[in-house]
C-alpha cells in the first residue's frame, strides 16, 4: 500500500511488460493521430498475449486494425500507409509467423529511404513477440533477430523490463525508421515500476545498460536473457567474481562503445543470447569488440547461444535455451576457472 | 470500415463483366458501346491527338533509350514497346494527388506523371537507385521485385480512405505478377478494408520467356470477382477502351466503390529487357499478328478517318519525338557520375552510428589515395 502510494507520487507505476508496452502504444496513439495499430486478432481478442488489450475499444477500427491473415500483406499494406505519412505498428503474432513478411521488410521497408534518396521515410514499427522458454509448438519460440540486424536500414531493438518496453515502445513509434521491435514473451508477465515519463534524461533507443557494474567478466545479453544474466552474476558473486551484466537493448544499431568500455575494465567477455551462435549477435559483438580492444581481452570472448539446429520441441528447449549454469560454465571458460570444456577435445 | 460479412453484392462484379472492352479495332474502326462510350464522350479529336502523341514520344523515348544502352550509356532499359496504350490511357486519367506505384517498364506512366526525361535515366545509367522524388510527382520509385508494389498501393490507398480524401492509389503490374503472394494479399487488403486502389494489370502475355499460360489458365480479370473486387478486361492496345476502363474504376474509388481490377491485354513486343533474347522463345508469326493490332497504328487511321491527321500534324509529332529523343540522350550523358561516400547517404532517416563509423573510416581510406603526387 505505501509503496504503492509512493509510485503514484512519482507518477509511476506497477505493471507487467505486457501491460507497459500496452501502455506505450496507447500513449503513441493519444500523442500523434497518424499513428495506427495493425495484426492479426489486435482487436477484439486484443492480441494473443493482449498487448493490444482494449485499444481498438478506446482509439475505434481505423486506428487499431485487425489485418486479413497475412504477415507480407501488413508489412506492404504499411508501406503504402507511410508513404502516405502514417506510422504504422504492426504485430507479427509469434517470431516464427514473419518470414512471409520477409521481403517487404528486408526489400522495401529497410530500403526505401535509400532507394528514394531520403525523400520517403519508413517509420513503421514491427512488433515481435519472440524466444522460447514457454512450452510452445513449432514457430512459436524463434530468435530471428540476426537476419534483421544484417540488413542495412533496420534498427533492431529489444527490452527486458516494463519499464524499458514502455519508454522503448514509445521512441520506436517516434523514430523516423524502421524499428523490429523483439519482446521477450516468457518476460511479458514480469512486474515492474513503470512511469510515462520521457525526457532529455531518457536514455536513448539505441543506447545499452549497464545494469549491473561489475569488475572480473562482462556480460552482454538482451531482451529475455537479460533476467537470467543477472541472476548469474548473483550467483558468481557468491564464488568471488565480479560480473557486469549489459542489457543492449539495441540489436542495430549496437552501442560497441558501452560494451568496450566494460570490456577495457574487465578484460573479458561473455555473451548469450537464445538465437543460434552461427553468424549471430554474439559473432558480431565478439569479433568487434576484438578488432576495438584486442590488447584489453584476457581470455578469448566466450558464446552462449541456442545451438545451431531448429528450434527443438518443448520438452528438450531446457537443453536448448541458455540458463544460468551455462552462464557460470562460460565465466569459468573466460576466467581460466574448471569447467565442461576443460580437458574437452583431448 | 473492415467488412465485416461476405458481400452479397454480385451486381455490381456481374455489371462491369468480363466482356473484352474494345472502342477503336485494330483498322481504326471506332466500335460503339453503349457502357463504356458516356465515359470517354469528351474525348474529341483535339484529345485523340494528344494521347497520340503521348505514345508516340513514349515510343520514340523508348527507342532511344535501347540505343543507349546498346552504346554502352545505360547499364539496362526495359521496353514498353507494344505497351503505349496502356500506360498512356491509364495514366493520363489520373489526377496529381492520385499516387501510383509501379514496376519497372512503367516509363510511359513516368511521363504522363511528370517526370522529366533526364529522370527517367538515373537507375538505369547507375548513378542514382531513383529518378526523382515520388511525392514530387505521385509516382513511388519503381518497385523491381515482382508484386511487392501492389500491397503498397493497397496501403496508400487505405490511407486515402482513413483521411477522408478521394484520391485513389494506382498499382501497376504484369501478368507474371499475378502468381506472387503478394498481389493476392494485396487483393484481399484492399477487398477486406475496401481500399480505393486500381489494380491496373498489363497482361504483356509474357514474363520474361514464361508465357501467360503458365501463370493463369482463365483470363486473368477472372480472378479479381473471387476476392470480391469487380474486374474489367480491355483492349490494352486501344487507348480509348483503357482510359474508359480506368475512368469507370476512378469514379468507383473515389465515391467510396472500393478497388477495381482492369486486365489489359496487350503484348510486349520488345525483349524483357536489353539483356534479353526473345528469338529464342518468341513465335515469329504470333509476334506478327500482334504487329498488326498496334496501338498507335490505330489512332492514327481513326485520326485520317476524321481527316485531322494533317501533313502539319504529323511533322509537328515527329519534331516533338526528335526533340524528346535529343533531350533524353542530353540528359542522360550529362548525369554525373555520384560521389564515392554518398554510397553511405540516406540508408537510415536518423544519426546512425555504425553507417557513420564505417564512412568516416572509408574516408580516411580514400584519402590515402588523395594528394598523391
Amino acid at each position: 500500500m505505501t509503496e504503492q502510494r509512493t509510485n503514484e507520487a512519482r507518477g509511476s507505476q506497477t505493471m507487467t511488460l505486457s501491460k507497459a508496452i500496452n501502455s506505450g502504444l496507447r500513449r503513441a496513439l493519444e500523442d500523434d493521430p497518424k499513428v495506427l495499430l495493425m495484426g492479426e486478432d489486435i482487436g477484439t481478442l486484443g492480441g494473443v498475449f493482449r498487448v493490444t488489450d482494449g485499444l481498438q475499444r478506446d482509439f475505434g477500427d481505423r486506428r487499431v486494425m485487425d489485418a486479413p491473415l497475412a504477415e507480407s500483406g501488413i508489412l506492404g499494406t504499411a508501406v503504402g500507409l507511410a508513404f502516405r505519412g502514417f506510422r504504422p505498428v504492426c504485430e507479427i503474432q509469434f517470431d516464427g509467423f514473419i518470414y512471409p513478411a520477409f521481403n517487404q521488410i528486408v526489400a522495401q521497408i529497410a530500403k526505401l529511404h535509400y532507394r528514394t534518396q531520403g525523400a520517403v521515410k519508413m517509420p513503421i514499427t514491427i512488433r515481435v513477440p519472440f524466444g522460447g522458454g514457454i512450452g510452445a509448438v513449432e514457430h512459436h519460440s524463434e530468435s530471428p533477430e540476426a537476419y534483421f540486424a544484417h540488413t542495412a536500414g533496420l534498427r533492431v531493438v529489444s527490452c527486458s523490463n516494463p519499464q524499458d518496453a514502455h519508454t522503448m515502445i514509445r521512441q520506436a513509434i517516434a523514430c523516423d525508421d524502421p524499428v523490429l521491435f523483439f519482446e521477450p514473451k516468457r518476460r511479458y508477465w514480469t512486474k515492474g515500476e513503470v512511469s510515462e515519463h520521457i525526457g532529455p534524461d531518457t536514455l536513448s533507443l539505441e543506447k545499452a545498460r549497464v545494469v549491473k557494474p561489475g569488475t572480473d567478466v562482462t556480460l552482454v545479453s538482451y531482451g529475455p536473457l537479460v533476467m537470467t544474466a543477472m541472476d548469474a552474476a548473483l550467483a558468481a558473486q557468491d564464488d568471488g567474481v565480479s560480473i557486469e551484466v549489459i542489457d543492449l537493448r539495441s540489436l542495430a544499431p549496437i552501442d560497441f562503445e558501452t560494451v568496450e568500455a566494460s570490456v577495457r575494465k574487465t578484460g573479458r567477455l561473455v555473451i548469450t543470447h537464445e538465437a543460434a551462435q552461427f553468424g549471430g549477435i554474439g559473432a558480431e559483438i565478439a569479433a568487434s569488440i576484438t578488432e576495438r580492444c584486442f590488447d584489453y581481452l584476457q581470455a578469448a570472448p566466450a558464446r552462449v547461444t541456442g545451438f545451431d539446429v531448429p528450434y527443438p520441441a518443448a520438452k528438450l528447449e531446457e537443453h536448448f535455451l541458455p540458463n544460468l549454469d551455462r552462464l557460470l560454465d562460460a565465466v569459468d571458460r573466460v576466467m581460466y576457472k574448471r569447467n565442461s570444456l576443460t580437458g574437452w577435445g583431448k | 470500415m473492415l467488412r465485416t460479412t461476405a458481400s452479397e453484392e454480385h451486381l455490381e462484379t456481374e455489371l462491369l463483366g468480363l466482356d473484352f472492352v474494345q472502342l477503336l479495332t485494330p483498322d481504326g474502326t471506332r466500335v460503339m458501346n453503349p457502357r463504356f462510350d458516356p465515359v470517354v464522350a469528351d474525348i474529341g479529336a483535339e484529345e485523340l491527338k494528344a494521347l497520340y502523341e503521348d505514345m508516340v514520344i513514349v515510343r520514340r523515348i523508348d527507342t532511344e533509350a535501347t540505343a543507349l544502352q546498346r552504346q554502352g550509356q545505360l547499364g539496362l532499359w526495359p521496353p514498353l514497346l507494344g505497351q503505349e496504350a496502356a500506360q498512356i490511357g491509364s495514366a493520363r486519367t489520373l489526377r496529381s494527388d492520385d499516387f501510383v506505384f509501379t514496376s519497372y517498364r512503367e516509363n510511359g506512366v513516368a511521363y504522363c506523371r511528370g517526370a522529366s526525361l533526364t529522370e527517367l535515366m538515373p537507375v538505369w545509367r547507375g548513378t542514382a537507385s531513383s529518378g526523382w522524388n515520388p511525392y514530387d510527382i505521385g509516382m513511388a520509385t519503381p518497385a523491381v521485385i515482382i508484386g511487392a508494389q501492389t500491397l503498397h498501393a493497397t496501403g496508400y490507398a487505405l490511407g486515402c480512405a482513413i483521411d477522408g480524401v478521394d484520391s485513389v492509389a494506382v498499382a501497376y503490374f504484369g501478368d507474371g505478377a499475378t502468381s506472387q503472394g503478394d498481389v493476392n494479399e494485396a487483393m484481399v487488403f484492399a477487398a477486406s478494408f475496401n481500399a480505393p486502389v486500381i489494380f491496373f494489370c498489363q497482361n504483356n502475355q509474357w514474363a520474361i520467356s514464361e508465357p501467360v499460360g503458365l501463370q493463369a489458365q482463365r483470363p486473368i480479370a477472372e480472378r479479381a470477382p473471387g476476392f470480391g473486387i469487380p474486374s474489367m478486361r480491355v483492349d490494352g492496345n486501344d487507348v480509348l477502351a483503357v482510359m474508359a476502363a480506368t475512368r469507370v474504376a476512378l469514379e468507383r474509388a473515389r465515391s467510396g466503390g472500393g478497388p477495381t481490377f482492369i486486365e489489359a491485354v496487350t503484348y510486349r513486343m520488345g525483349p524483357h529487357t536489353t539483356s534479353d533474347d526473345p528469338s529464342r522463345y518468341v513465335d515469329p508469326d504470333v509476334q506478327a499478328g500482334w504487329a498488326a493490332k498496334d496501338p498507335i497504328a490505330r489512332v492514327e487511321a481513326l485520326l485520317d478517318s476524321l481527316g485531322v491527321f494533317t501533313d502539319e500534324f504529323r511533322a509537328s509529332i515527329q519534331a516533338k519525338s526528335d526533340a524528346a529523343a535529343k533531350e533524353l540522350r542530353a540528359g542522360c550523358l550529362g548525369l554525373p557520375d555520384p560521389e564515392p561516400l554518398t554510397v553511405f547517404d540516406n540508408v537510415f532517416a536518423t544519426r546512425n552510428s555504425w553507417v557513420e563509423r564505417q564512412k568516416s573510416q572509408y574516408a580516411a581510406y580514400l584519402a590515402t589515395f588523395g594528394g598523391a603526387e
